[in-house]
């Protein structure tokens, strides 16, 4: 209980600053949303290319695999796994296989709301 | 009555003073220190949710570690493309900036939010299209960066 306890505070913190560091990105800096997005991406690739997130992601889980430096994270880990197993090919089948399913899931469930709901007028 | 260019009488002039200097007084002092909290416990609980999805997966469903994680950011996604549907996913990222668009949801939300827009382009052009409008550069640069990484690794391992 304690042990389950303590997952969701690590979760909290972990990826609480994570966000609020990307706040401070929005509040300090000219860079749109959709910029500090694809920064995200780049810095979880290299963060974990260089062996620094992988121990963050095995302290924190779904604070560190939720926000989208967890989806460079995950890029990078397919990519070297495929590689170990497949050889050099790996290259490029590993990255969009471990993050194949965020991907598919957001493209399906994204065109079923789409489907289904109205936009609303923007107030 | 309504006419914008007459000036508002001295008493009414009082009051609208009296108005500014309490909006003044209650508005937090530093709108840093409050996006920057904002932002935090939002995204904060964004991933924790995503952990209690997690812990559920890995313990009642008996998935190993990795479908358990796969398992939490496909259920945030899901969450996610709902919550815009509805327009309350709006909302939460008005309030809460970078705590709502950093996590996994701000890519489900950018996905759905433009393809809501555009429906009315055509599915194909406008629905199917748009859903990539900001999905797409997080794709294109994602994988390339990880490209890169994987032939250095390739050619330091191999």
């Amino acid at each position: 209980m304690i042990k389950l306890f303590l997952s969701l505070l690590k979760a909290f913190a972990v990826g609480g600053t994570i966000c609020a560091f990307g706040e401070l990105l929005v509040l300090k800096t000219k860079l749109t949303p959709a910029r500090i997005l694809v920064g995200y991406i780049v810095a979880g690739v290299i963060l974990s290319a260089v062996g620094l997130y992988g121990p963050l992601a095995q302290f924190a889980e779904a604070g560190a695999t939720i926000p989208l430096t967890g989806f460079g994270h995950a890029l990078v880990t397919g990519v070297k796994h495929a590689v170990q197993e497949i050889g050099f090919m790996g290259v490029f089948t590993g990255g969009l296989t471990s993050t194949s399913a965020g991907i598919t899931a957001a493209v399906f469930f994204g065109t079923l709301a789409a489907m289904c709901f109205k936009p609303r007028p923007k107030e | 009555m309504f006419d914008k260019n007459s000036k508002p009488s001295p008493k009414r002039q009082a009051q609208l003073d009296r108005y500014k200097q309490l909006v003044d007084r209650i508005s937090p002092k530093s709108a840093l220190g409050q996006g920057l909290f904002r932002a935090w416990w939002v995204g904060g609980f964004i991933c924790m949710l995503g952990q209690i999805f997690l812990e559920i997966g890995r313990g009642p469903l008996g998935m190993i570690n990795s479908a358990a994680s796969t398992f939490a950011s496909t259920c945030i996604v899901f969450l996610t493309a709902l919550l815009t549907g509805l327009g309350v996913f709006d909302k939460i990222g008005q309030y809460a900036g970078a705590g709502a668009f950093v996590p996994i949801s701000g890519f489900a939300n950018a996905m759905v939010s433009p393809a809501m827009e555009f429906r009315r382009e055509g599915l194909v052009l406008g629905l199917g299209g748009k859903l990539f409008t900001i999905a797409g550069p997080v794709l294109v640069w994602g994988v390339s960066a990880s490209v890169a990484v994987g032939i250095i690794y390739a050619l330091i391992t191999l």
